[in-house]
């Protein structure tokens, strides 16, 4: 079973991130679990979902202790929330930042994570491809690039689904961009891994 | 089936039937009436309500061409209608709650609305209790839906059922049994209370009547005017409690009377919240005469109760002015500053 | 159809394959996506020969929903929490009148405090009310729960409480295969009422019963309900014939027997925790304890022989509920224990999710490691991941002087602005 941790804020589309993922995961033929841990509606209070996908049916309804997958919507959450709560060492980061990991000042956990913690300026390419600054669908995009979890075509398609045109456009512009711009830092960084245990 | 129907003499000039045409009799004085609250319930001798209910039940049978459910809210009626294992109904009718009635009458309509069944009309009836206190949230849901549902309230002013207490239908100085009549401010306090029909029609719904048992056909032509429309209606019923007004049972339609011509009790109709007919006084009386009927407003007569009678009298003079209850063809009281014998009116038969 | 799909507009689906007349309803958290679909899927013209009221109170949904049943029509309602314990009157006489209204209950804890997450607080405190309990494991037993409560309500004339746990049910999103509105015609017969308000054929309903009756009218009510036990699983066997898939009865028994004997510790629950239960049980299995679970989906009537047969045995139970009662303790194992009456076993009950707490896989194996280890077992009566240190402050507190302040505001602040933890 791979579970993913979503944390955010309310009103950046937390709980529709866990979701839309369920649906990704659900079209490719996994079992699939999303939910929200959240209350009363209130914009900007720390809000966190939870997605679980599994190739047997899922009975667990407890929420995500042990995340193999953290994505981080609101970086003023990270010394606010211990988001890394339960993070698994072989467990991926996608944090929504223009910041490096280190600028963001978590060089411990990536520490023994090489490769699989990652920035990424999902709220910059969401404005950027329509407009808006909502980070959700595109940090699914890197996320599908990071984990492998799911296949980009995949979310597309449920964003396509879910979304009206309009909207639906620009998010899945984004979210490709966010796939690649992770599928070309993991390939820099095997590259700078290669290189540095070739330097050993 | 054929039933035998008694006839009931109800006072000279309230249903006066055998003078007038017959297209203009009296629903109750009809054989072939539906007799929905038929005789064999429980009801005091000389209730208002009672007598209010056959008389509005009936009309609206007629109205919806005996195609009618009636929904009733616990209270007077209800208790005294269905005795166990005895009902006076000979009508499809539900008693759920105290405070419900409005809110179940309107789930009967959308019940007949989804199965195509609106020739089929709903009647909702509460007591006063039932109406402006414990069902008021529901009536105002019922108002603002515009469900459509005929609500009649018999307004006894209190919880008589129960032993007589105090609602927000009792009138000020009334004395009930948790407002008694000691103290400086002797019964029910001024400045409290509530007047439903003026906020039934501030929800604006289609129509609403005030009515008493003191005119009757009134009561049944409002009934039928209210069954020809759709939408929210609502009809405020005064009826005299004996028992609880300390009045006489031979006096409920003297009482009732004397209300509306005192200008105690307005008597109006109204439609899309503006006051569109109103019945003016005929013979003016004194708030005092009204007073004097009933054991509930004898402490106003101790000495040093002048300032709550003229209080009183200023709330029917202010009806007066209000809804223009006085009109060429009414015989008026002469202003303050004159003497005011009263004696020489007919139609007052003996004293409380 | 086999959907991905939030568990309120699975419910809310189902419900609409049914065919509802009247739809009644006042919102609350967390039954909130239910009544907003059913809202929408009625004003868009997908639900002909249904109407939706909007109303101003949970009683008045209550209401509607009696004033509609009455008249013959198909009634639905939904609420959780606060909205249940308002329209209690009209619950109790819904039942008393048997009228075949169902309703969701989205359980919810129950202020004060105020709290607007998971627990059985709700449905619990209304067990007595003579409404027929069913509680969804999961969100397709909750879709499918709803067809056959109008089936079991209409044959009974008894109305049915749907229980499903807020948040954890109602707004995750998971597979639902959901009953079509085709599936459920040839399933669901018509509403044919036992008592109804039809001017051609006038009755009165809801009369005064005296000293000299009313025992016998509440005890047909009771009669009605044992009536149930034999319904329900008839009704879960025939649906599983139609649609395919087990979804309701009375109980559902898991691994209760190891190497062809009852197991020695049996722990019971309702609804959605029975997921990680058995996560949590196979786990154990594996590492070779005698263990299974007993998940209990007809709270009322109570399946006393269907418990008594799944139990007898069995050496220990352990009886995990998420709600008490304030004064005794535990509802669900009280209520077990006159099923179990005279067996020669053991009965722990352990108070867990009180208000939305978690109940994690980490915990209930150090509750159950304590339950069948050496050091004595359990208590008789446990609340799972009590924080005691927190009681004792405010016991300090208190003890302190007459004006210690309201005792919930009290533990906030002891626990400070932001958690450590995220949860």
């Amino acid at each position: 079973m791979f579970e993913v941790r979503i944390h955010g804020r309310g009103g950046q589309g937390v709980v529709t991130a866990a979701e839309l993922l369920s649906e990704a995961a659900f079209a490719e033929g996994w079992h699939s679990q999303a939910f929200p841990s959240f209350g009363s509606e209130r914009t900007g209070a720390p809000v966190i979902a939870f997605c679980r996908v599994s190739p047997t049916p899922i009975r667990v309804r407890e929420p995500v202790m042990k995340p193999r997958a953290l994505i981080v919507q609101d970086a003023t959450l990270l010394h606010q929330v211990d988001v890394f709560a339960g993070l698994r060492p072989d467990g991926f980061v996608l944090v929504n930042s223009a910041k490096t990991p280190a600028e963001l000042g978590l060089e411990d956990l990536v520490a023994g994570r090489e490769g699989r913690v990652m920035t990424l300026p999902a709220t910059e390419l969401a404005r950027h491809h329509f407009g808006r600054p909502l980070p959700n669908a595109v940090l699914l995009g890197g996320l599908a690039a990071l984990t492998g979890l799911v296949q980009l075509s995949s979310v597309t398609e449920v964003i396509a689904r879910k979304f009206p045109a309009k909207v639906a456009e620009g998010n899945i512009a984004a979210a490709t961009a966010a796939h690649h711009q992770v599928l070309a830092e993991m390939a820099g960084v095997v590259e700078r891994e290669v290189s540095g245990a070739a330097a050993d | 089936m054929t039933e035998q129907v008694k006839f009931y003499q109800v006072g000279s000039f309230a249903v006066g039937n055998r003078l007038l045409p017959l297209e203009v009799r009296s629903i109750q004085s009809d054989p072939g009436r539906s007799n929905a609250l038929t005789s064999g319930h429980r009801a005091c001798q000389g209730c208002g309500e009672a007598l209010g209910a056959r008389y509005a039940v009936d009309a609206a049978m007629r109205g919806a061409d005996g195609k009618l459910v009636a929904v009733n809210a616990t209270g007077c009626l209800e208790v005294f209608s269905t005795p166990y294992p005895e009902t006076s109904w000979q009508m499809p009718w539900l008693h759920s709650l105290f405070g419900n009635a409005p809110a179940v009458a309107a789930g009967v309509a959308a019940a007949l609305r989804a199965k195509g069944r609106e020739d089929i009309r709903v009647l909702a009836q509460g007591g006063d209790g039932g109406t402006v206190d414990i069902g008021f949230g529901c009536l105002s849901g019922m108002f603002e839906r515009n469900d459509d549902v005929l609500y009649v309230c018999y307004d006894n002013e209190g919880y008589m059922n129960t032993g007589v207490q105090r609602s927000g239908a009792t009138p000020p100085t009334a004395l009930t049994q948790t407002t008694q009549a000691v103290g400086e401010s002797p019964g029910n306090p001024f400045g409290t209370g509530k007047d439903v029909p003026r906020i039934a029609m501030a929800h604006e719904i289609p129509y609403v009547a005030t009515a008493t048992v003191a005119d009757l056909h009134d009561l049944e032509a409002k009934v039928t005017r209210a069954m020809q429309l759709r939408g929210a209606r609502y009809i405020h019923v005064l009826v005299p409690c004996p028992l609880g007004w300390g009045s006489a049972s031979q006096d409920t339609l003297k009482v009732a009377r004397a209300a509306t011509q005192s200008g105690l009790f307005p008597v109006f109709e109204a439609e899309r919240g503006e006051v569109s007919a109103v019945s003016q006084i005929r013979r003016q009386v004194p708030v005092e005469d009204y007073l004097r009927l009933q054991s509930r407003f004898a402490h106003l007569f101790a000495p040093g109760r002048e300032e709550a009678r003229a209080k009183l009298q200023a709330r029917a003079d202010r009806n007066i002015e209000r809804y223009g209850l006085i009109g060429p063809h009414t015989e008026a009281l002469p202003g303050p500053a004159e003497d005011n014998p009263a004696e020489d009116s007919p139609h007052e038969e003996g004293t409380p | 159809m086999r959907l991905q799909i939030e568990g309120s507009q699975a419910v809310a689906r189902a419900v609409a394959a049914c065919r509802p007349h009247v739809i009644c309803a006042y919102p609350i958290s967390p039954q909130t996506h239910i009544v907003e679909s059913l809202s929408r899927i009625v004003k868009s013209g997908d639900l002909p020969g249904c109407e939706f009221l909007n109303v101003e109170s949970e009683f008045a949904a209550m209401s509607v929903a009696i004033g509609a049943s009455a008249a013959g029509a198909r009634a639905y309602t939904a609420t959780a929490s606060q909205g249940l314990l308002f329209m209690v009157e009209a619950v109790y006489n819904a039942a008393g009148l048997g009228l075949p209204i169902v309703m969701t209950v989205a359980n919810r804890a129950i202020g004060a405090p105020i709290n607007i997450w998971n627990d059985h607080t709700d449905s619990m405190s209304q067990r007595d009310s003579g409404w027929i309990q069913l509680y969804a494991e999961t969100n397709q037993e909750a879709a499918d729960l709803h067809v056959q409560a109008f089936r079991i309500a209409e044959e009974l004339s008894l109305p049915v409480m749907v229980c499903m746990d807020g948040f954890i049910l109602t707004h995750a999103v998971e597979e639902v295969d959901v009953p079509s509105t085709e599936q459920v015609d040839a399933w669901l017969p018509p509403f044919e009422p036992r008592q109804v308000l039809d001017p051609d054929e006038p009755v009165s309903i809801g009369a005064m019963v005296g000293p000299e009756a009313y025992t016998e009218v509440r005890y047909l009510g009771h009669l009605r309900q044992m009536q149930a036990l034999e319904l329900i699983p008839q009704v879960a066997a025939d649906f599983e014939a139609h649609f395919g898939r087990s979804s309701g009865g009375l109980v559902r028994p898991y691994r209760l027997e190891a190497d062809g004997k009852p197991v020695e510790t049996v722990v019971v629950a309702l609804g959605s925790v029975l997921g990680t239960i058995k996560d949590v049980v196979d786990e154990r299995r594996a590492n070779g304890e005698s263990i299974g679970v007993l998940g209990i989906t007809s709270f009322r009537p109570f399946p006393m022989d269907q418990v008594r047969e799944a139990l007898a045995g069995v050496r220990r139970v352990v009886v995990l509920e998420k709600a008490f009662s304030i004064g005794i303790g535990g509802i669900v194992s009280s209520n077990l224990r006159a099923a179990l009456d005279g067996l020669p076993l053991e009965i722990r009950t352990v108070v867990a999710g009180l208000g939305g707490r978690p109940i994690t896989i980490a915990s209930l194996h150090a509750m159950l490691d304590r339950a069948v280890g050496e050091g004595g077992g359990l208590e008789p009566l446990e609340f799972l991941d009590l924080d005691h240190d927190l009681i004792a402050r405010e016991l300090a507190r208190q003890q302190t002087g007459r004006r210690s302040g309201p005792a919930a505001e009290n533990i906030l602040k002891d626990l400070g602005a932001v958690r450590a933890t995220p949860f």
